[in-house]
Parts: structure tokens; C-alpha cells; sequence
């Protein structure tokens, strides 16, 4: 098992024909995906290395099943694209965009809480099953398929804590990157559900970054619900107040947001804290060998 | 994005916000004028930078100027702005560095009964914009949050339906507001609510908001600043944008489409993702050593784009070692193995560079910086590359 995603997943990509999109669809073919088809309004009835190409999700849903959506289309028509995708029944959406308008996001999330859909990002690397279904941008070799669940507000910070739990032996059973805005489909909470359900997730990491209270909120949670081995590391320690370091989201403002804070509710909670970013993967073994003890 | 405070008041001047009569200047004879113009006997001198705390603060050139006056003639107004322009103010949110002042803002005194606070913010907690207002108007809002937090009224609101009527009564009453006051508030909060959804704001706020001998509202102040990532469809806005106020190297590097943050340590570092820029400034920290800038590559990064990142990195003199931490994913470490030579050939360093390579890519990118002859420290992992780096600078 696994959350999300897994071998039977099919998926489409909207904005297939960008050139990002043709890319990334390549890849995650290549990876063992099972790309079903594509998406870019007037070129319904073209094709990407045989992959057919819709018009609408609609068309593509009723001729692929497709059950999940990878998009690529410009942020100005984002928000639109996941409201297509939304209305045509898809349960899995990875908006990899970035810069969408934050209030687009307001008017998506308030959306999107009534269906049965669930958003990953946008401005977000895509989510990976290893082994499975890739529908991202994240490189899959150095994915191993295991037991741990990874998520995380910053791609290439994930692809460094994967690379460190598969280096100490650690496999993963999925990995979500949640996206670096202020709004996003999906919060760490969503997951820590997931991954506690899922019978294939033996541990848990979690990669926050300074700014919002994302982190704080799902420390309490852990607390409370989850009984699983958690680590989590915090980036930004050192980032100047006031100053958007990359990510929109990622911003101290008014004093709130530090990575002191955030690092405190994690440890109040339980959770094993890696000091260093170079301590993901040992931070997760503590936090198993703790577990056990 | 930010903006002056006059083209904030110009655009609540445009909504209906109300603001009290001004006039922008840029010399010493003008503030003169201006202050006739308005006619009254009292008027206010405000420095426009793109920083609070302007009223505290002093100019370095002149330390008993500060950047917020009450002037009673035409002549003191004139003195007052001489004394201001082409001057530098320093306040708590400028850095030690200050600000020139190259405008001002004259504006006509008001009877003041009371100063409140308002400001409209995202919550992230809630994914809702919120209005909040104080009692504690004047003050720095965050000490209020920290010290009174029993003094900040919010209400959220939907940014397709606005800030409801009900809800101003209640904030209204919370704040003391009553009488006729009380239509002048309605007008004043639900016109500034849609102002922030229309111009895709990411803050709107007034500090302080007085309330005038006659019950009405009026914004003393005004600070607006906007979502970047709606500038497409806010010209209007992206025409108010002032290069001045920006850092030179953050400009060149935002048309690069690097995305790159001047700090005041010596270590350059050069990344890509910025999760992975922040946790390399934080590793930088850790091993003792100050990160001299936070710079993400992005994911597509051409070698032209890593060259002028290079370029910009080596333009500042604080800069005493090079770290290159990449872990491909899009991003590939041959494209900036070639971008380090290219840099090399070019500008040349000067100083210790320590490079860190991983993902996509990687052993031709090693292939590529073996075979050249650019001096080179390489390091294995993250914990390796912040030793060597912090190493290499105090040696």
C-alpha cells in the first residue's frame, strides 16, 4: 500500500503541449507511470508520443479513466485548471505551477473542501510512490520503495531527505511535496491521516520552513493522533525577518513564523527534531529506535 | 511588491478611503508651496521610503531630523524638507544602512479624537483574508499582539462577498465606535476589504486610523503592499513600483529570474530550491561561518542565467568564500558545472569555491570540473561542504 498514488493510479497531464509539460509526462512514462493522456484546450485529437490529447478533463476522464492530474498550465489560469479538474472527478491533483495569485487559492481551497478531491500544491514538486507512479518533477532514480513517508514544503529539500533515508537504508513508501505558497490543497495534518492509516508507512519525516503556523498546527496533531515514529527539520533558522526567502510562502512577518517556534512545538510533541539538514536521515533512525524502545 | 504611502493614499483617495489633502515633493521650495496650498496652519512632513517606523527615526546626516514632522509655517516646511531630502533615514525596519529620501509628503492637519488601528491581512491559518482592528492605534502593532493580544479585534472575510455590515457593527462595538461614527466606519472598512481583494493586496494597513473631532474616519497613514504573483493583472500597481527602494544586486538578479536575497555574512552560496538555500544558510550557521546571501537557481536554470548568478555573487567585496551546494532534480549538475567554468574563465575567483554536487547529471558534472582547471574544493555531502567552506575562510 501506499497514500494517494500507486501502480494502478492513471494519470493525465494538463497542458501536456507546454514544454514543461511534454517533459515532465515523458518522465514519469519513463519512471512507470501509467500516463493516459493529456490535456490543452484546441488540440483535442493531437497526440504526445501517443499519448492522446483532450480538450477538456471531461473528454479525458470519459475516454481514459483517469483518476489523477499532474498540471502545468501558466499560473494565471491555474486556479481554473484545478476547478476543471475538480469538477470532472478527479481524486488526485498535482498543481506543479508556481506563482499562482494567492487570493485564486483563497476561492480554490474554500472550493475544493466540499468534494471528494484532494490538491497537492500548486508551486509543489508532484508526489511519488517509488517503484509505482511518479506525477512530479522529482528525479526518480534516487527513490527506493520502503517505509517511510516523507512530505515537505521544499522539492529539492525532499529529494535531500530521500537521498539521506535511502543512503542510511530507510526505502519510502510515498512522498508529497506540499508546495512553498502561502494557501495550499493539502497540509501536513491531511497527510499525518494518510500516513497513520497506511499499513506500508512504518515512520514519518516532515520538512517545514520558516513562515505561517503550518508546522505548529501539525505538531499538536501529532500529539494527540499519531502513533507512528516522527522526525521532521525545520529550514530557515537563519533567515532575516520580513524577507520572502524564494517560496511565498515562506516569510517571517509580525515576529510570527520563526524556526524557534516551530521547532519547539515539534519537540513538545514528541517529535525528533534533525538539528542540522545533513541529520534528516539519522534523525529518522533516532526517532524509530526511540519508538521501539 | 511595496509601495510609497502617497500612492497608497491615492489609491484609497480613488476607492473612497478617506484621506486628508496632500501633495508630494521633491524640493525644499516646493513643501513651501504646498504647505500655502493646503492653506492651514499646521501641516505634516512625512519622508516617503518603503520602511516603517519613519516618525522614530533620524536621518544619518543629521540625527535630531526625524522622518515624520509637524510643521506651523511655509518656511518651516521648507526647512524641514531640506533637512529630509537627499538625506538618509535610518528607522528600525530600514537596517543600518537607511534610506534615501528623495520624496515627501505634505499633508493638512486633522483634529484627532482618537487613533485606532486597522490592517487586512491572509490568514494562513484560516486561508481567509481578516481584518484587524486596536484600540492601541499608533503603536507597533506587533508588541500589542505580543502584550495585549485581548486588544486586537478580527473578523475574516470572503473575498467574493466582502467584509459583511454585521460584521463592522461588531468591530464597532469592540472599538468603541458608536454614534454617527458608525456609518462613517461602514463606508471606511468594507470600501478598504474590497480595495484589498481587488488589487490583490498581501497588506493594507492604517496606523494609525483617527477617528476626528467630527466622527469620522480617515486614514493617517497608509501601507500597502501586493501579492507578486498578480502583477500580471495589476498594471496599474506594477507601474507604482520604485527601483530605488529596491536592493541593485536583487533587481539584477530578479531579471535573471534568480531569486536572490543580499544578507551581511561572507559566505556566498549559490543553490538550487529554496528549501534546500535555506537549510545550506542554515548548515553555514551551524559550522560557525555567516551566509553572505540566500540564492536559488531555480529549477531551469540555463548557464547563462548560473553565470550572471556567479557575476552577482562575486559583486559583493564582503564575500570571502563560494558555496555550491546542488542537488539536481530538473536542475541539472552538468549545466552547472559548465556555468562554473564559464564563471572562472570570466570573472575568475578569487576565493576558496567549495562545490557539492548530487542528482541529475552528477558524474558529468564531476567529469566537467575535474577536466577543467578551475581550483576547486570539492565536498561530499552537506555536513562536508560546511566544514570545508567554513574552513577555507578562516584560513
Amino acid at each position: 500500500m501506499s497514500i494517494l498514488i500507486n501502480k494502478d493510479t492513471k494519470v493525465i497531464c494538463q497542458g501536456i503541449t507546454g514544454g514543461a509539460g511534454t517533459f515532465h509526462t515523458r518522465g514519469c512514462r519513463d519512471y512507470g507511470s501509467q500516463m493516459v493522456g493529456g490535456v490543452t484546450p484546441g488540440k483535442g485529437g493531437q497526440d504526445v508520443d501517443g499519448i492522446p490529447v483532450f480538450d477538456t478533463v471531461m473528454d479525458a476522464v470519459e475516454s481514459t479513466g483517469a483518476n489523477a492530474t499532474m498540471i502545468f498550465v501558466p499560473a494565471p489560469f491555474t486556479a481554473d485548471a484545478i476547478l476543471e479538474a475538480v469538477d470532472a472527478g478527479i481524486s488526485t491533483i498535482a498543481a506543479i505551477t508556481e506563482g499562482v495569485p494567492v487570493l485564486d487559492m483563497v476561492r480554490v481551497y474554500e472550493i475544493i473542501q466540499d468534494t471528494n478531491s484532494t490538491l497537492i500544491g500548486p508551486n509543489c514538486p508532484g508526489l511519488i510512490t517509488p517503484g509505482e507512479c511518479k506525477i512530479g518533477i522529482m528525479p526518480g532514480y534516487i527513490h527506493t520503495p520502503g517505509t517511510v513517508g516523507i512530505m515537505s514544503r521544499s522539492g529539492t529539500l525532499t529529494y535531500e531527505a530521500v537521498w539521506q533515508t535511502s543512503n542510511v537504508g530507510l526505502g519510502q513508501s510515498t512522498c508529497v511535496g506540499l508546495g512553498g505558497d502561502p494557501i495550499v490543497g493539502t497540509s501536513f495534518i491531511d497527510l499525518f491521516k494518510l500516513y497513520q492509516a497506511d499499513d506500508d508507512t512504518e515512520a514519518i519525516m516532515m520538512i517545514g520552513e520558516i513562515g505561517g503556523t503550518a508546522e505548529e498546527e501539525a505538531a499538536a496533531y501529532v500529539a494527540e493522533h499519531v502513533t507512528k515514529p516522527v522526525a521532521a527539520f525545520i529550514a530557515g533558522r537563519t533567515a532575516p525577518p520580513g524577507k520572502r526567502m524564494g517560496h511565498a510562502g515562506a516569510i517571517i512577518s509580525g515576529g510570527k513564523g520563526t524556526a524557534a517556534e516551530k521547532i519547539k512545538a515539534l519537540e513538545e510533541a514528541g517529535i525528533e527534531v534533525a538539528e542540522s539538514p545533513a541529520d534528516m536521515g539519522a534523525a529518522l533512525q533516532r526517532a524509530i529506535a526511540n519508538h521501539s524502545a | 511588491m511595496k509601495i510609497h504611502e502617497f500612492q497608497a493614499k491615492e489609491l484609497f483617495a480613488q476607492a473612497g478611503v478617506a484621506v486628508l489633502a496632500n501633495r508630494v515633493v521633491t524640493t525644499p521650495e516646493q513643501a513651501a508651496a504646498a504647505f500655502t496650498e493646503l492653506g492651514g496652519n499646521i501641516a505634516v512632513v512625512k519622508a516617503q521610503i518603503h520602511a516603517g517606523g519613519r516618525g522614530k527615526g533620524t536621518t544619518k546626516e543629521r540625527p535630531e531630523q526625524h522622518g515624520v514632522q509637524l510643521v506651523h509655517s511655509a518656511e518651516q516646511a521648507q526647512e524641514v524638507a531640506e533637512a529630509l531630502l537627499g538625506n538618509t533615514l535610518v528607522t528600525i525596519q530600514t537596517g543600518p544602512e537607511g534610506k534615501l529620501v528623495n520624496q515627501l509628503l505634505v499633508e493638512e492637519g486633522c483634529d484627532i479624537a482618537r487613533e485606532l488601528y486597522l490592517g487586512i491581512v491572509l490568514d494562513r491559518a484560516t486561508k481567509m483574508p481578516v481584518m484587524m482592528c486596536s484600540t492601541e492605534g499608533g503603536m507597533e502593532i506587533e508588541k500589542v499582539a505580543e502584550e495585549t493580544p485581548e486588544l486586537i479585534f478580527k473578523e475574516h472575510f470572503d473575498p467574493y462577498f466582502g467584509l459583511q455590515g454585521y460584521q463592522v457593527r461588531k468591530l464597532c462595538s469592540k472599538l468603541g465606535i458608536t454614534g454617527s461614527s458608525i456609518r462613517s466606519a461602514d463606508k471606511f472598512m468594507r470600501t478598504l476589504c474590497k480595495l484589498y481583494v481587488q488589487l490583490d493586496c498581501s497588506l493594507a494597513e492604517i496606523n494609525p486610523l483617527v477617528v476626528t473631532g467630527g466622527g469620522d474616519l480617515i486614514a493617517l497613514d497608509a501601507k500597502m503592499s501586493f501579492d507578486s504573483n498578480a502583477i500580471f493583472r495589476q498594471h496599474a500597481i506594477g507601474n507604482y513600483r520604485d527601483l530605488s527602494e529596491e536592493e541593485p544586486t536583487e533587481i539584477r538578479a530578479a531579471e535573471a529570474d534568480l531569486s536572490y536575497i543580499k544578507l551581511d555574512g561572507n559566505i556566498a552560496c549559490l543553490v538550487n530550491g529554496a528549501g534546500l538555500a535555506m537549510s545550506t544558510m542554515d548548515i553555514i550557521k551551524l559550522h560557525g561561518g555567516e551566509p553572505a546571501n540566500f540564492l536559488d537557481v531555480g529549477g531551469g536554470a540555463n548557464k547563462d542565467q548560473v553565470t550572471e548568478a556567479f557575476r552577482i555573487l562575486l559583486s559583493d567585496s564582503n564575500v570571502k568564500a563560494v558555496l555550491v551546494n546542488i542537488f539536481g532534480g530538473i536542475a541539472r549538475c552538468s549545466t552547472i558545472a559548465e556555468a562554473i567554468v564559464a564563471a572562472s574563465k570570466e570573472v575568475g575567483f578569487e576565493v576558496p569555491l567549495v562545490v557539492r554536487l548530487e542528482g541529475t547529471e552528477v558524474d558529468e558534472g564531476r567529469r566537467i570540473l575535474e577536466e577543467s582547471d578551475v581550483d576547486i574544493i570539492t565536498a561530499t555531502d552537506l555536513t562536508d561542504a560546511a566544514t570545508k567552506v567554513c574552513a577555507a575562510i578562516s584560513a
